[in-house]
């Protein structure tokens, strides 16, 4: 806490990142969706099953784990260094590196590039950096057209929807939701199209593929940054990223600050980590790397566009910086209980689930984003799962508590009754003089709030009906009311009085 | 062994059967309880909600009950959790109680894990003739790695037909103010575990705290499925079969109780 308050006020990030709404009143219409909860129901239990499998069969999965907390952690301890390590090898190998503060920047800087290449359309390999970034909305108002080439963005691209998942966008639709979206918005689709996945895929690819072969400009991010060689890596499963990084006359990377990796040896790590993690694959079908430019050989002029959008800010948070080491996965949405109810939308972040209320909050400030370190309850499936080992709810509690400081000098009901409870418990005599009057109150306030104590049919000793704001428990639970006999009444009669 | 209960606040009010199971185990295989009275609430809800400030009170306050004791119990995972995994932090930046802390919280104890790893004892002599499921609360699960403790306990006891609860490992939705900061996806969760533990046909589900089974039991009783929710420490102590009857509220003042 002291540490942070020395350190100099760095900027917050903009972007898709903050909801308009609190969380809670979009995971209201979100739980009420019954296709959504379907959809979404049955994509993360298969993917969890499956990443359970694939992690069993390594014996050492916990050292890699370990491993791969250790390097991030590394990485957040000397990141100016590497950064600029990463700049001097990337140029000297041909690629010309830019630095953006903030999305605006960013997306200034990438409109100014491709707009030197006189193209006014894109391929883009799927990034998250882009979507935080509005990249596509930029660009567009720049009158350059960005097309999406990863199949479940392109699905959320033609469909003009929202992301709901990290690595699968398009997770909360269903095949036949796809089907008529292709009908809908592919100019050469017929009503032949079905809904199987190999035919929507082969009509993605024949739909891409003339926008691989014509376009000459490409956008990506990238899953790892080597600072020893100034090298840039992306994994993925379609090849489709591959056509976009190797086809196109220029190449233009956006890349956060944190996907840093000190050496190339490193990766040995993270390429096992990650694709079990994610896809739940041994290993992902294309991982691309490149360096700098080589002479005929792919893109020739080739630029890589460093962002900072709050990351510096977050790592100035001792605790919270651990967010950063995220290597982007997705297992924990996938094991995630308020993930697997809401989908991703309802966070309305580009960064949904457990990791996205730990990220989100943290690049923007935790005031323009109160409600996501409040959107879990904290059961800890996520940490189990997360192959770089970010304690996700310890930073959930420490963001909750940045909220609640931050707020000190506003009146809150909230924090009135937690100070008073605070207060009570304080004190032995206050304390058993609270549970006292919560024995002797209780009945009463039931009989005339429930007209009576147990609702008809109800079990003995609970209340169907409560004011506001406990009626936000009695909506779908009866609650229990306190005992004729505290415990330490009976223990003082049967045990005489406690020391 | 002198063993100090830590009961939890939750249990002195509401589930005073939970902290007199506790007592009638410990006293049955001949230790000796102490139950402080000084003792109040952990700080758990404080702390994970964002109060660091009101919490630290209630950490001091922890440590000065209970530091004098060889062993300290207490019938719940999510408070036993609170103190080994959370206190370390919530006192850091104060070397004094960070010490303190590091002292004691080694030797607190969630009940399976005291009876289990401490005493070394897995029968218990209790006598359960009936269907039971259990549900591994978060904390419990995640933070103490209970593993199979409580089960191992409960498959000792003589008649009982424990039988596995579906999905057993996935939160309950009970979260502490999560219930009723998020009461709609909390009440999604709630849905699915109300299905697995009507899944099973159990008549009674059990627990390693009585706060997710105030939700879980909210939910069965508001559905009115007849499954009764226990502490599994009051099977543990059951040796006639039964179990105390369900608690009794507290009497409503004759004016204000309107007559059936």
């Amino acid at each position: 806490m002291t540490e942070r308050r020395m350190l100099p006020l760095l900027p917050h990030g903009s972007g898709h990142l903050a909801p308009p709404q609190a969380f809670p009143r979009r995971a209201k219409v979100a739980v009420g969706d019954t296709q959504l909860r379907a959809n979404i129901r049955r994509a993360t239990h298969t993917i969890r099953d499956k990443r359970a499998h694939v992690v069993d069969e390594v014996d050492d999965w916990e050292e890699l784990r370990e491993a791969g907390r250790a390097l991030k952690e590394r990485v957040a301890r000397h990141l100016p260094e590497l950064l600029e390590r990463f700049e001097q090898a990337a140029t000297a190998a041909g690629a010309t590196v830019h630095w953006a503060r903030d999305a605006a920047e960013a997306n200034r800087i990438v409109t100014e590039l491709v707009r030197a290449t006189g193209s006014d359309e894109v391929v883009k390999v799927k990034s998250m950096v882009t979507q935080e970034i509005e990249l596509n909305d930029a660009l567009e108002r720049a009158g350059i057209t960005a097309y999406e080439t990863d199949l479940a963005e392109l699905i959320v691209q033609l469909d003009r929807g929202e992301q709901s998942h990290i690595l699968v966008p398009a997770i909360h639709y269903n095949r036949t939701e796809i089907r008529e979206i292709f009908r809908r918005e592919m100019p050469d689709t017929d009503d032949a199209l079905t809904s199987d996945p190999a035919v929507l895929a082969e009509a993605a690819r024949r739909h891409l593929r003339r926008k691989f072969l014509s376009t000459k400009v490409a956008v990506s991010g990238a899953n790892f940054a080597v600072a020893d060689t100034g090298t840039l890596v992306v994994l993925e499963s379609e090849g489709n990223g591959r056509m976009c990084l190797t086809l196109p006359e220029t190449l233009i990377s956006v890349v956060g600050i944190e996907k840093i990796v000190p050496t190339f040896a490193d990766l040995e790590v993270f390429l096992q980590l990650l694709p079990r993690s994610s896809t739940a694959e041994r290993m992902n079908p294309y991982t691309s790397t490149w360096t700098g430019v080589r002479e005929g050989d792919g893109p020739q002029d080739v630029h890589i566009v460093l962002l900072d959008n709050g990351r510096s800010a977050t790592l100035a948070d001792t605790v919270g910086r651990q967010a950063l080491a995220c290597i982007r996965c997705s297992a924990c949405l996938n094991v995630c209980p308020v993930y697997e109810r809401t989908g991703g939308i309802a966070y309305g972040s580009v960064y949904p689930g457990p990791i996205g209320a730990i990220i989100s909050p943290q690049l923007t400030g935790v005031e323009r984003n109160k409600s996501l370190p409040y959107a879990s309850s904290l059961c800890g499936a996520c940490y189990d799962v997360c192959p770089v080992k970010i304690n996700i709810p310890e930073v959930l509690v420490h963001l909750r508590q940045t909220g609640v400081d931050g707020a000190r000098e506003r009146p809150s009901a909230e924090r009135t009754a937690m100070r008073t409870l605070a207060w009570v418990m304080s004190d032995q005599r206050r304390y058993e003089n609270a549970l006292r009057a919560a024995r002797t109150a209780t009945g009463p306030i039931a009989g005339l709030l429930a007209g009576k104590r147990t609702p008809p049919g109800g079990p003995a000793g609970t209340l169907g009906h409560l004011p506001w704001p406990l009626s936000a428990w009695t909506v779908s639970r009866d609650a229990p009311l306190p005992a004729r006999q505290s415990f330490r009444d009976w223990w003082r009669k049967t045990h005489g009085e406690a020391r | 062994m002198r063993i100090g209960l830590f009961v939890t606040c939750v249990n002195d009010l509401m589930y005073p059967g939970t902290g007199q199971a506790v007592v009638t185990i410990l006293e049955r295989l001949g230790h000796t309880v102490e139950f402080p009275a000084a003792q109040t609430c952990c700080g758990q809800m404080h702390a994970n909600s964002g109060y660091r400030a009101e919490a630290l009170p209630l950490v001091r306050r922890f440590v000065d009950v209970f530091e004098g004791y060889e062993a300290v119990v207490a019938p719940s995972g999510s408070c036993v959790a609170m103190v080994r995994d959370s206190y370390p932090r919530l006192a850091e930046g104060d070397a004094a109680l960070s010490a303190r802390v590091a002292e004691l919280a080694p030797r607190v104890y969630e009940l399976s894990e005291l009876l289990v790893d401490v005493l070394g004892v897995t029968e218990l002599g209790a006598v359960f003739p009936h269907r039971v499921t259990y549900h591994t609360t978060c904390h419990g699960l995640r933070m103490l790695r209970l593993g199979d403790r409580p089960e191992r306990l409960l498959r000792n006891v003589s008649g009982i037909d424990l039988v596995e609860l579906p999905a057993a490992d996935e939160c309950c939705g009970f979260g502490g103010t999560f219930a009723v900061k998020n009461p709609d996806v909390s009440t999604a969760m709630l849905a699915d575990k109300v299905r697995h533990v009507l899944d099973t046909d159990a008549e009674v589900l059990a627990a390693a705290d009585n706060s997710c089974l105030a939700h879980i039991s909210g939910g069965l009783g508001r559905l009115r499925t007849g499954v009764r929710s226990v502490h599994y420490a009051e099977i543990l102590a059951a040796t006639d079969g039964t179990l105390p009857p369900r608690t009794e509220p507290a009497p409503a003042a004759p004016t204000a109780t309107p007559t059936d």
